[in-house]
Protein backbone atom coordinates (compact mmCIF):
# COMPACT_ATOMS: atom_id res chain seq x y z
CA UNK A 1 0.00 0.00 0.00
CA UNK A 2 1.46 3.17 -1.13
CA UNK A 3 1.67 6.48 1.58
CA UNK A 4 -1.66 8.06 -0.37
CA UNK A 5 -3.34 4.48 -0.19
CA UNK A 6 -3.62 4.46 3.83
CA UNK A 7 -5.61 7.96 3.51
CA UNK A 8 -7.90 6.25 0.52
CA UNK A 9 -9.39 2.52 -0.27
CA UNK A 10 -7.49 -0.50 0.11
CA UNK A 11 -8.68 -3.87 -0.27
CA UNK A 12 -6.21 -7.08 0.17
CA UNK A 13 -7.09 -10.47 -0.41
CA UNK A 14 -10.74 -10.65 -0.91
CA UNK A 15 -12.82 -13.61 -1.91
CA UNK A 16 -17.15 -13.72 -1.22
CA UNK A 17 -19.05 -17.10 -2.41
CA UNK A 18 -22.57 -17.60 -2.68
CA UNK A 19 -22.72 -21.23 -1.53
CA UNK A 20 -20.36 -22.66 -3.55
CA UNK A 21 -20.30 -20.69 -6.44
CA UNK A 22 -17.17 -17.72 -6.07
CA UNK A 23 -18.28 -14.21 -6.36
CA UNK A 24 -15.10 -12.62 -6.04
CA UNK A 25 -11.54 -14.28 -5.71
CA UNK A 26 -8.82 -12.57 -4.03
CA UNK A 27 -8.90 -9.17 -5.52
CA UNK A 28 -6.45 -6.22 -4.12
CA UNK A 29 -6.11 -3.12 -5.31
CA UNK A 30 -5.81 0.00 -3.45
CA UNK A 31 -6.67 3.90 -4.65
CA UNK A 32 -4.57 6.70 -3.75
CA UNK A 33 -5.97 9.61 -1.52
CA UNK A 34 -7.64 12.11 -3.99
CA UNK A 35 -8.31 9.61 -7.18
CA UNK A 36 -10.88 8.36 -9.32
CA UNK A 37 -10.79 4.72 -10.00
CA UNK A 38 -12.89 3.40 -12.20
CA UNK A 39 -13.98 0.05 -11.62
CA UNK A 40 -14.40 -1.86 -14.98
CA UNK A 41 -16.27 -4.91 -15.76
CA UNK A 42 -19.16 -6.45 -17.52
CA UNK A 43 -22.53 -7.47 -15.91
CA UNK A 44 -21.48 -10.21 -13.34
CA UNK A 45 -18.31 -9.06 -12.61
CA UNK A 46 -18.87 -9.00 -8.92
CA UNK A 47 -18.93 -5.26 -8.56
CA UNK A 48 -22.22 -5.34 -6.67
CA UNK A 49 -20.82 -8.05 -4.51
CA UNK A 50 -17.76 -5.43 -4.01
CA UNK A 51 -19.36 -2.40 -2.95
CA UNK A 52 -21.49 -4.76 -0.76
CA UNK A 53 -18.49 -5.96 0.89
CA UNK A 54 -17.48 -2.66 1.05
CA UNK A 55 -20.62 -0.85 2.76
CA UNK A 56 -20.89 -3.88 5.12
CA UNK A 57 -23.82 -4.73 3.60
CA UNK A 58 -22.35 -8.54 3.54
CA UNK A 59 -19.28 -9.42 5.89
CA UNK A 60 -16.56 -11.70 4.12
CA UNK A 61 -13.88 -14.55 5.48
CA UNK A 62 -11.13 -13.64 4.07
CA UNK A 63 -9.05 -10.68 2.95
CA UNK A 64 -9.24 -6.81 4.41
CA UNK A 65 -10.87 -3.43 3.16
CA UNK A 66 -9.49 -0.26 4.82
CA UNK A 67 -11.54 2.85 3.86
CA UNK A 68 -9.20 6.09 4.86
CA UNK A 69 -7.03 4.20 6.49
CA UNK A 70 -9.46 2.24 8.79
CA UNK A 71 -9.98 -1.25 8.86
CA UNK A 72 -13.79 -1.75 8.01
CA UNK A 73 -13.84 -5.25 10.01
CA UNK A 74 -12.17 -4.28 13.46
CA UNK A 75 -14.15 -0.42 13.27
CA UNK A 76 -16.64 -0.58 10.86
CA UNK A 77 -18.85 2.44 12.24
CA UNK A 78 -15.53 4.81 12.40
CA UNK A 79 -14.92 3.34 8.52
CA UNK A 80 -18.48 3.76 7.19
CA UNK A 81 -18.59 7.14 8.74
CA UNK A 82 -16.16 8.58 6.44
CA UNK A 83 -18.02 6.52 3.34
CA UNK A 84 -20.54 8.48 0.75
CA UNK A 85 -22.17 5.32 -1.46
CA UNK A 86 -24.27 5.68 -4.24
CA UNK A 87 -25.93 2.08 -4.89
CA UNK A 88 -27.19 1.10 -8.00
CA UNK A 89 -30.74 0.53 -6.87
CA UNK A 90 -32.06 3.99 -6.27
CA UNK A 91 -32.71 4.50 -2.29
CA UNK A 92 -34.75 7.64 -2.61
CA UNK A 93 -38.24 7.72 -1.14
CA UNK A 94 -40.52 8.71 -3.92
CA UNK A 95 -42.70 10.80 -1.73
CA UNK A 96 -40.47 12.88 0.18
CA UNK A 97 -39.09 16.01 -0.97
CA UNK A 98 -35.17 16.22 -1.92
CA UNK A 99 -34.73 18.13 1.43
CA UNK A 100 -36.59 15.65 3.38
CA UNK A 101 -34.35 12.70 1.94
CA UNK A 102 -31.62 14.26 2.37
CA UNK A 103 -32.20 15.24 5.99
CA UNK A 104 -33.11 11.74 6.52
CA UNK A 105 -30.02 10.44 5.55
CA UNK A 106 -28.16 13.28 7.28
CA UNK A 107 -29.85 12.00 10.57
CA UNK A 108 -28.60 8.48 10.28
CA UNK A 109 -25.16 10.26 10.64
CA UNK A 110 -25.70 11.65 13.74
CA UNK A 111 -26.18 15.59 11.83
CA UNK A 112 -29.12 17.75 12.70
CA UNK A 113 -30.52 21.10 12.64
CA UNK A 114 -29.47 24.40 11.23
CA UNK A 115 -25.99 22.05 10.96
CA UNK A 116 -27.69 19.25 8.79
CA UNK A 117 -29.56 21.93 6.60
CA UNK A 118 -26.58 24.31 6.14
CA UNK A 119 -24.33 21.27 4.73
CA UNK A 120 -27.51 19.94 3.29
CA UNK A 121 -28.06 23.24 1.04
CA UNK A 122 -24.34 23.41 0.18
CA UNK A 123 -24.76 19.49 -1.09
CA UNK A 124 -27.22 20.20 -3.43
CA UNK A 125 -25.83 23.76 -4.44
CA UNK A 126 -22.72 21.59 -5.88
CA UNK A 127 -24.68 19.72 -7.78
CA UNK A 128 -27.00 22.42 -8.82
CA UNK A 129 -29.56 21.16 -7.44
CA UNK A 130 -30.76 23.75 -4.78
CA UNK A 131 -33.74 25.29 -6.76
CA UNK A 132 -34.86 21.62 -6.52
CA UNK A 133 -34.84 20.99 -2.57
CA UNK A 134 -39.06 21.17 -2.44
CA UNK A 135 -39.56 18.92 -4.60
CA UNK A 136 -41.22 15.77 -4.09
CA UNK A 137 -38.37 13.14 -5.74
CA UNK A 138 -41.11 11.37 -7.79
CA UNK A 139 -41.06 15.05 -9.97
CA UNK A 140 -37.38 14.78 -10.98
CA UNK A 141 -36.07 12.53 -13.81
CA UNK A 142 -33.88 9.93 -13.33
CA UNK A 143 -30.64 12.59 -14.13
CA UNK A 144 -31.31 14.87 -11.46
CA UNK A 145 -32.56 11.90 -8.59
CA UNK A 146 -28.88 10.81 -9.34
CA UNK A 147 -27.31 13.63 -8.65
CA UNK A 148 -29.82 13.91 -5.20
CA UNK A 149 -28.44 10.86 -4.42
CA UNK A 150 -24.85 12.03 -5.23
CA UNK A 151 -25.36 15.29 -3.15
CA UNK A 152 -27.02 13.29 -0.57
CA UNK A 153 -23.98 11.42 0.08
CA UNK A 154 -21.61 14.45 0.60
CA UNK A 155 -23.34 16.06 2.97
CA UNK A 156 -20.93 14.46 5.69
CA UNK A 157 -17.95 15.13 4.18
CA UNK A 158 -16.99 11.46 2.88
CA UNK A 159 -13.21 10.97 2.54
CA UNK A 160 -14.19 8.12 0.27
CA UNK A 161 -17.09 7.46 -2.23
CA UNK A 162 -18.45 4.37 -3.66
CA UNK A 163 -20.85 4.69 -6.85
CA UNK A 164 -22.24 1.66 -7.93
CA UNK A 165 -23.41 2.55 -11.78
CA UNK A 166 -24.65 5.23 -11.10
CA UNK A 167 -25.28 6.49 -14.47
CA UNK A 168 -27.59 3.10 -15.18
CA UNK A 169 -31.09 4.07 -17.02
CA UNK A 170 -30.36 7.84 -18.20
CA UNK A 171 -29.22 8.99 -21.17
CA UNK A 172 -26.20 9.85 -22.75
CA UNK A 173 -26.34 13.53 -21.79
CA UNK A 174 -27.19 12.87 -18.33
CA UNK A 175 -24.63 9.99 -18.37
CA UNK A 176 -21.99 12.99 -19.43
CA UNK A 177 -23.10 15.08 -16.66
CA UNK A 178 -23.06 13.35 -14.03
CA UNK A 179 -19.33 11.46 -14.47
CA UNK A 180 -18.11 15.34 -15.33
CA UNK A 181 -20.06 16.42 -12.18
CA UNK A 182 -17.84 13.48 -9.92
CA UNK A 183 -14.80 13.60 -11.70
CA UNK A 184 -14.46 17.74 -10.76
CA UNK A 185 -15.09 16.53 -6.80
CA UNK A 186 -12.73 14.15 -6.68
CA UNK A 187 -10.23 16.96 -9.16
CA UNK A 188 -11.37 19.92 -6.57
CA UNK A 189 -12.31 18.89 -3.26
CA UNK A 190 -9.34 15.86 -3.30
CA UNK A 191 -12.19 12.95 -2.93
CA UNK A 192 -10.91 9.19 -3.19
CA UNK A 193 -13.75 7.94 -5.90
CA UNK A 194 -14.21 4.02 -6.98
CA UNK A 195 -16.96 4.43 -10.10
CA UNK A 196 -18.32 0.96 -10.58
CA UNK A 197 -19.27 0.90 -14.32
CA UNK A 198 -19.32 -1.26 -17.57
CA UNK A 199 -19.49 2.01 -19.65
CA UNK A 200 -15.66 2.46 -21.19
CA UNK A 201 -16.60 6.28 -21.82
CA UNK A 202 -17.17 6.96 -18.41
CA UNK A 203 -13.29 6.71 -18.21
CA UNK A 204 -11.00 9.37 -18.82
CA UNK A 205 -7.57 8.98 -19.94
CA UNK A 206 -6.21 9.76 -16.63
CA UNK A 207 -8.14 7.76 -14.70
CA UNK A 208 -6.42 4.49 -12.46
CA UNK A 209 -8.08 1.46 -14.28
CA UNK A 210 -9.24 -1.45 -12.32
CA UNK A 211 -10.94 -4.17 -14.64
CA UNK A 212 -13.01 -6.71 -12.87
CA UNK A 213 -14.33 -9.86 -14.62
CA UNK A 214 -15.46 -13.31 -13.45
CA UNK A 215 -14.70 -12.02 -9.73
CA UNK A 216 -10.90 -11.44 -10.54
CA UNK A 217 -8.75 -8.51 -11.01
CA UNK A 218 -7.73 -8.55 -14.81
CA UNK A 219 -5.80 -5.24 -14.60
CA UNK A 220 -5.09 -2.10 -12.39
CA UNK A 221 -3.25 0.43 -14.15
CA UNK A 222 -3.86 4.16 -15.30
CA UNK A 223 -6.12 3.80 -17.86
CA UNK A 224 -4.28 4.75 -20.40
CA UNK A 225 -1.70 2.29 -19.78
CA UNK A 226 -4.41 -0.35 -19.81
CA UNK A 227 -5.52 0.87 -23.06
CA UNK A 228 -1.82 0.61 -24.69
CA UNK A 229 -2.47 1.45 -28.52
CA UNK A 230 -6.35 0.55 -28.88
CA UNK A 231 -9.31 2.38 -27.55
CA UNK A 232 -10.05 1.50 -24.37
CA UNK A 233 -13.29 -0.20 -25.45
CA UNK A 234 -11.44 -2.67 -27.42
CA UNK A 235 -9.06 -3.48 -25.16
CA UNK A 236 -11.69 -4.63 -22.56
CA UNK A 237 -13.65 -6.46 -24.93
CA UNK A 238 -10.19 -8.53 -25.95
CA UNK A 239 -9.05 -8.74 -21.83
CA UNK A 240 -12.44 -9.80 -20.73
CA UNK A 241 -13.21 -12.19 -23.92
CA UNK A 242 -9.87 -13.74 -23.57
CA UNK A 243 -10.90 -15.19 -20.24
CA UNK A 244 -13.86 -17.89 -20.94
CA UNK A 245 -16.77 -17.80 -18.95
CA UNK B 1 -28.31 15.09 21.36
CA UNK B 2 -26.59 11.83 20.76
CA UNK B 3 -26.80 9.91 17.24
CA UNK B 4 -28.62 7.68 18.16
CA UNK B 5 -32.25 9.52 19.09
CA UNK B 6 -31.59 11.76 16.15
CA UNK B 7 -31.51 8.64 14.26
CA UNK B 8 -34.40 7.29 15.95
CA UNK B 9 -36.67 10.23 15.58
CA UNK B 10 -35.72 10.91 11.73
CA UNK B 11 -37.12 6.99 11.33
CA UNK B 12 -40.13 7.88 13.35
CA UNK B 13 -40.41 10.88 11.00
CA UNK B 14 -39.80 8.92 7.96
CA UNK B 15 -42.64 6.21 9.17
CA UNK B 16 -45.13 8.62 10.45
CA UNK B 17 -44.85 10.48 7.10
CA UNK B 18 -45.15 6.94 5.19
CA UNK B 19 -47.98 6.31 7.19
CA UNK B 20 -49.94 9.71 6.90
CA UNK B 21 -49.10 9.13 2.90
CA UNK B 22 -50.96 5.90 2.64
CA UNK B 23 -54.65 7.36 3.93
CA UNK B 24 -55.88 3.66 2.64
CA UNK B 25 -53.08 1.88 5.28
CA UNK B 26 -55.05 4.05 8.21
CA UNK B 27 -58.95 3.56 7.00
CA UNK B 28 -57.82 -0.55 6.66
CA UNK B 29 -56.63 -0.63 9.75
CA UNK B 30 -59.84 0.96 11.65
CA UNK B 31 -62.47 -0.75 9.37
CA UNK B 32 -60.92 -4.22 10.14
CA UNK B 33 -61.63 -4.39 14.02
CA UNK B 34 -64.82 -2.53 13.24
CA UNK B 35 -66.26 -4.71 11.20
CA UNK B 36 -65.45 -7.30 14.12
CA UNK B 37 -66.76 -5.20 16.49
CA UNK B 38 -70.17 -4.03 14.87
CA UNK B 39 -71.24 -6.62 12.34
CA UNK B 40 -69.32 -9.83 13.60
CA UNK B 41 -69.63 -9.71 17.27
CA UNK B 42 -73.25 -8.18 16.76
CA UNK B 43 -74.06 -11.67 15.34
CA UNK B 44 -72.50 -13.61 17.89
CA UNK B 45 -73.68 -12.07 20.66
CA UNK B 46 -76.61 -14.48 21.24
CA UNK B 47 -74.83 -17.42 20.21
CA UNK B 48 -71.78 -17.48 22.69
CA UNK B 49 -72.33 -17.10 26.69
CA UNK B 50 -69.51 -15.97 28.81
CA UNK B 51 -68.59 -16.43 32.18
CA UNK B 52 -67.96 -13.64 34.92
CA UNK B 53 -63.77 -14.50 34.57
CA UNK B 54 -61.12 -12.08 35.47
CA UNK B 55 -60.40 -8.97 35.03
CA UNK B 56 -64.15 -8.94 34.53
CA UNK B 57 -66.17 -8.41 37.72
CA UNK B 58 -69.70 -8.68 35.72
CA UNK B 59 -71.04 -10.18 33.44
CA UNK B 60 -69.92 -8.22 30.21
CA UNK B 61 -71.21 -8.26 26.48
CA UNK B 62 -69.37 -10.26 23.67
CA UNK B 63 -68.39 -7.00 22.30
CA UNK B 64 -66.90 -5.60 25.35
CA UNK B 65 -65.14 -9.17 25.66
CA UNK B 66 -63.67 -8.74 22.01
CA UNK B 67 -62.01 -4.90 22.21
CA UNK B 68 -58.60 -6.17 23.51
CA UNK B 69 -58.67 -8.84 20.74
CA UNK B 70 -58.94 -6.45 18.35
CA UNK B 71 -56.70 -4.03 19.48
CA UNK B 72 -53.93 -6.60 19.45
CA UNK B 73 -55.52 -7.52 15.98
CA UNK B 74 -54.45 -4.09 14.52
CA UNK B 75 -51.05 -4.63 16.30
CA UNK B 76 -50.98 -7.89 14.74
CA UNK B 77 -51.68 -6.00 11.16
CA UNK B 78 -49.24 -3.46 12.12
CA UNK B 79 -46.43 -5.82 12.90
CA UNK B 80 -47.16 -7.55 9.30
CA UNK B 81 -47.43 -4.05 7.62
CA UNK B 82 -43.84 -3.37 9.07
CA UNK B 83 -42.48 -6.32 7.64
CA UNK B 84 -44.10 -6.22 4.28
CA UNK B 85 -42.41 -2.41 4.11
CA UNK B 86 -39.29 -3.89 5.22
CA UNK B 87 -39.44 -6.03 2.45
CA UNK B 88 -40.52 -3.36 0.18
CA UNK B 89 -37.08 -1.62 1.09
CA UNK B 90 -35.16 -3.99 0.42
CA UNK B 91 -36.35 -4.80 -2.93
CA UNK B 92 -36.05 -0.97 -3.26
CA UNK B 93 -32.56 -0.82 -2.11
CA UNK B 94 -33.45 1.74 0.86
CA UNK B 95 -32.90 -0.51 3.39
CA UNK B 96 -28.98 -0.30 1.67
CA UNK B 97 -29.07 3.24 2.47
CA UNK B 98 -30.13 2.45 6.17
CA UNK B 99 -28.23 -0.51 7.25
CA UNK B 100 -24.37 0.75 5.26
CA UNK B 101 -25.14 3.98 7.93
CA UNK B 102 -22.40 4.14 10.79
CA UNK B 103 -24.57 2.93 13.46
CA UNK B 104 -25.25 -0.51 15.27
CA UNK B 105 -27.46 -2.71 13.20
CA UNK B 106 -29.47 -3.74 16.47
CA UNK B 107 -30.37 0.04 16.85
CA UNK B 108 -31.11 0.79 13.61
CA UNK B 109 -33.46 -2.38 13.86
CA UNK B 110 -34.90 -1.67 17.01
CA UNK B 111 -35.60 2.22 15.58
CA UNK B 112 -37.89 0.89 12.71
CA UNK B 113 -39.45 -1.47 15.22
CA UNK B 114 -40.20 1.45 17.31
CA UNK B 115 -41.25 3.61 14.81
CA UNK B 116 -44.32 0.64 13.71
CA UNK B 117 -44.88 0.47 17.49
CA UNK B 118 -45.82 4.04 17.53
CA UNK B 119 -48.10 3.99 14.83
CA UNK B 120 -50.07 0.76 15.69
CA UNK B 121 -50.33 2.47 19.10
CA UNK B 122 -51.62 5.65 17.56
CA UNK B 123 -54.16 3.34 15.31
CA UNK B 124 -55.50 1.24 18.75
CA UNK B 125 -56.48 4.63 20.53
CA UNK B 126 -58.33 5.88 17.23
CA UNK B 127 -60.13 2.41 17.42
CA UNK B 128 -60.65 2.45 20.90
CA UNK B 129 -62.12 5.98 20.48
CA UNK B 130 -64.51 5.20 17.70
CA UNK B 131 -65.70 2.37 19.87
CA UNK B 132 -66.63 4.43 23.02
CA UNK B 133 -68.84 6.63 20.31
CA UNK B 134 -70.70 3.22 19.73
CA UNK B 135 -70.91 2.96 23.76
CA UNK B 136 -68.42 0.44 24.28
CA UNK B 137 -66.48 2.74 27.08
CA UNK B 138 -63.40 1.01 29.48
CA UNK B 139 -62.39 2.26 33.20
CA UNK B 140 -60.90 5.60 32.29
CA UNK B 141 -57.95 4.65 34.11
CA UNK B 142 -57.46 1.37 31.20
CA UNK B 143 -56.91 3.85 28.77
CA UNK B 144 -53.86 5.07 30.03
CA UNK B 145 -52.85 2.10 31.26
CA UNK B 146 -53.21 -0.02 28.28
CA UNK B 147 -49.83 1.95 27.02
CA UNK B 148 -47.21 0.25 28.43
CA UNK B 149 -48.77 -3.05 28.01
CA UNK B 150 -49.62 -2.20 23.87
CA UNK B 151 -45.65 -0.89 23.79
CA UNK B 152 -44.81 -4.12 24.79
CA UNK B 153 -47.18 -6.30 22.99
CA UNK B 154 -46.69 -3.90 19.75
CA UNK B 155 -42.70 -4.64 20.00
CA UNK B 156 -43.57 -8.14 20.62
CA UNK B 157 -45.66 -8.41 17.48
CA UNK B 158 -43.47 -5.93 15.33
CA UNK B 159 -40.04 -8.02 16.34
CA UNK B 160 -42.22 -11.08 14.86
CA UNK B 161 -42.64 -8.84 11.57
CA UNK B 162 -39.24 -7.87 11.61
CA UNK B 163 -37.99 -11.47 11.36
CA UNK B 164 -40.47 -12.45 8.99
CA UNK B 165 -39.19 -9.65 6.88
CA UNK B 166 -35.66 -11.37 6.87
CA UNK B 167 -36.64 -14.70 5.87
CA UNK B 168 -38.89 -13.54 3.40
CA UNK B 169 -37.57 -12.78 -0.39
CA UNK B 170 -39.91 -11.30 -2.15
CA UNK B 171 -43.01 -9.22 -2.00
CA UNK B 172 -44.99 -12.05 -3.84
CA UNK B 173 -44.25 -14.53 -0.86
CA UNK B 174 -45.83 -12.39 1.35
CA UNK B 175 -49.73 -13.81 0.69
CA UNK B 176 -47.93 -16.69 2.49
CA UNK B 177 -47.79 -14.84 5.71
CA UNK B 178 -51.18 -13.87 5.84
CA UNK B 179 -52.38 -17.59 5.09
CA UNK B 180 -49.39 -18.87 7.55
CA UNK B 181 -49.32 -16.18 10.14
CA UNK B 182 -51.85 -13.71 10.60
CA UNK B 183 -54.82 -15.88 10.87
CA UNK B 184 -53.83 -18.69 12.93
CA UNK B 185 -52.29 -16.17 15.05
CA UNK B 186 -55.67 -14.63 15.63
CA UNK B 187 -57.85 -17.47 15.44
CA UNK B 188 -55.71 -19.73 17.93
CA UNK B 189 -55.68 -17.04 20.70
CA UNK B 190 -58.14 -15.86 22.93
CA UNK B 191 -59.08 -12.43 20.97
CA UNK B 192 -62.34 -13.59 19.80
CA UNK B 193 -63.45 -16.11 22.27
CA UNK B 194 -62.03 -17.71 25.98
CA UNK B 195 -59.40 -20.15 26.43
CA UNK B 196 -62.08 -22.29 28.45
CA UNK B 197 -64.48 -22.02 25.70
CA UNK B 198 -62.01 -23.12 23.03
CA UNK B 199 -60.99 -26.11 25.95
CA UNK B 200 -64.71 -27.43 25.83
CA UNK B 201 -64.28 -28.36 21.87
CA UNK B 202 -61.06 -29.14 21.50
CA UNK B 203 -58.14 -29.71 24.29
CA UNK B 204 -55.86 -29.35 21.45
CA UNK B 205 -56.99 -26.30 19.71
CA UNK B 206 -56.90 -25.00 23.47
CA UNK B 207 -53.46 -26.27 23.89
CA UNK B 208 -52.08 -24.58 20.58
CA UNK B 209 -53.88 -21.16 21.92
CA UNK B 210 -52.22 -21.41 25.16
CA UNK B 211 -48.62 -21.41 23.87
CA UNK B 212 -49.82 -18.98 20.87
CA UNK B 213 -47.62 -15.52 22.06
CA UNK B 214 -50.56 -13.43 20.38
CA UNK B 215 -52.89 -15.44 23.47
CA UNK B 216 -50.65 -13.50 26.23
CA UNK B 217 -50.48 -10.25 23.86
CA UNK B 218 -54.08 -9.87 24.17
CA UNK B 219 -54.19 -11.14 27.68
CA UNK B 220 -51.77 -8.27 28.71
CA UNK B 221 -53.88 -5.54 26.82
CA UNK B 222 -57.04 -7.22 28.16
CA UNK B 223 -56.14 -6.59 31.93
CA UNK B 224 -54.47 -4.21 31.34
CA UNK B 225 -57.33 -2.33 29.26
CA UNK B 226 -59.07 -3.07 33.12
CA UNK B 227 -55.96 -1.75 35.28
CA UNK B 228 -54.41 -4.73 36.25
CA UNK B 229 -51.70 -6.58 35.35
CA UNK B 230 -51.51 -9.83 34.49
CA UNK B 231 -47.88 -11.22 35.22
CA UNK B 232 -48.01 -14.33 32.88
CA UNK B 233 -49.34 -12.44 30.18
CA UNK B 234 -46.54 -10.27 30.88
CA UNK B 235 -44.29 -12.84 30.96
CA UNK B 236 -44.86 -14.98 27.99
CA UNK B 237 -45.46 -11.80 25.96
CA UNK B 238 -41.68 -10.70 27.02
CA UNK B 239 -40.46 -14.28 26.25
CA UNK B 240 -41.61 -14.00 22.65
CA UNK B 241 -40.15 -10.42 22.60
CA UNK B 242 -36.81 -12.01 23.31
CA UNK B 243 -37.15 -14.87 20.95
CA UNK B 244 -38.93 -12.37 17.65
CA UNK B 245 -36.07 -10.07 18.61
CA UNK B 246 -33.47 -12.11 18.63
CA UNK B 247 -34.22 -14.34 15.49
CA UNK B 248 -34.45 -10.91 13.73
CA UNK B 249 -30.97 -9.89 14.55
CA UNK B 250 -29.55 -13.37 13.15
CA UNK B 251 -31.81 -12.94 9.91
CA UNK B 252 -30.44 -9.27 9.68
CA UNK B 253 -26.72 -10.31 10.73
CA UNK B 254 -24.57 -9.11 7.57
CA UNK B 255 -22.67 -12.54 7.97
CA UNK B 256 -25.64 -14.56 7.09
CA UNK B 257 -28.94 -14.07 6.02
CA UNK B 258 -30.51 -10.90 4.74
CA UNK B 259 -28.99 -9.46 1.37
CA UNK B 260 -26.56 -12.37 1.41
CA UNK B 261 -29.24 -14.38 -0.51
CA UNK B 262 -30.29 -11.70 -2.84
CA UNK B 263 -26.68 -11.38 -4.45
Amino acid sequence: MTESAAGGLALSGVSYAYGSKSALDDVSFSVDRGRFCALLGPNGAGKSTLFALMTRLFVGRSGSIRIAGIDLAANPRSALARIGVVFQQPTLDLELTVQRNLTYFAALHGLTGKDAARRIDASLQRLDMGERAKERVRELNGGHRRRTEIARMLIHDPEVVLLDEPTVGLDAASRKAITGHVHRLCRDDGLTVLWATHLVDEVEAGDQLVVLHQGRVLADAGAGEVAGDRPLAEAFLAMTAATPA
Amino acid sequence: MSAYLISLLAILERETLRFIGQRGRFVAALVRPLVWLLVFAAGFRAALGLSITPPYETYITYEVYIVPGLCGMIQLFNGMQTSLSLVYDREMGSMRLLLSSPLPRWWLLLSKLMAGVAISIFQVYAFLAIAAVFGIVLPWEGYLLVLPALVISGLTLGALGLALSSIIRQLENFAGVMNFVIFPMFFLSSALYPLWRMAESSELLHDICAVNPFTHAVELIRFALYAQVNFMALFWTALALAVFMALALWGYDPARGFMRRKG
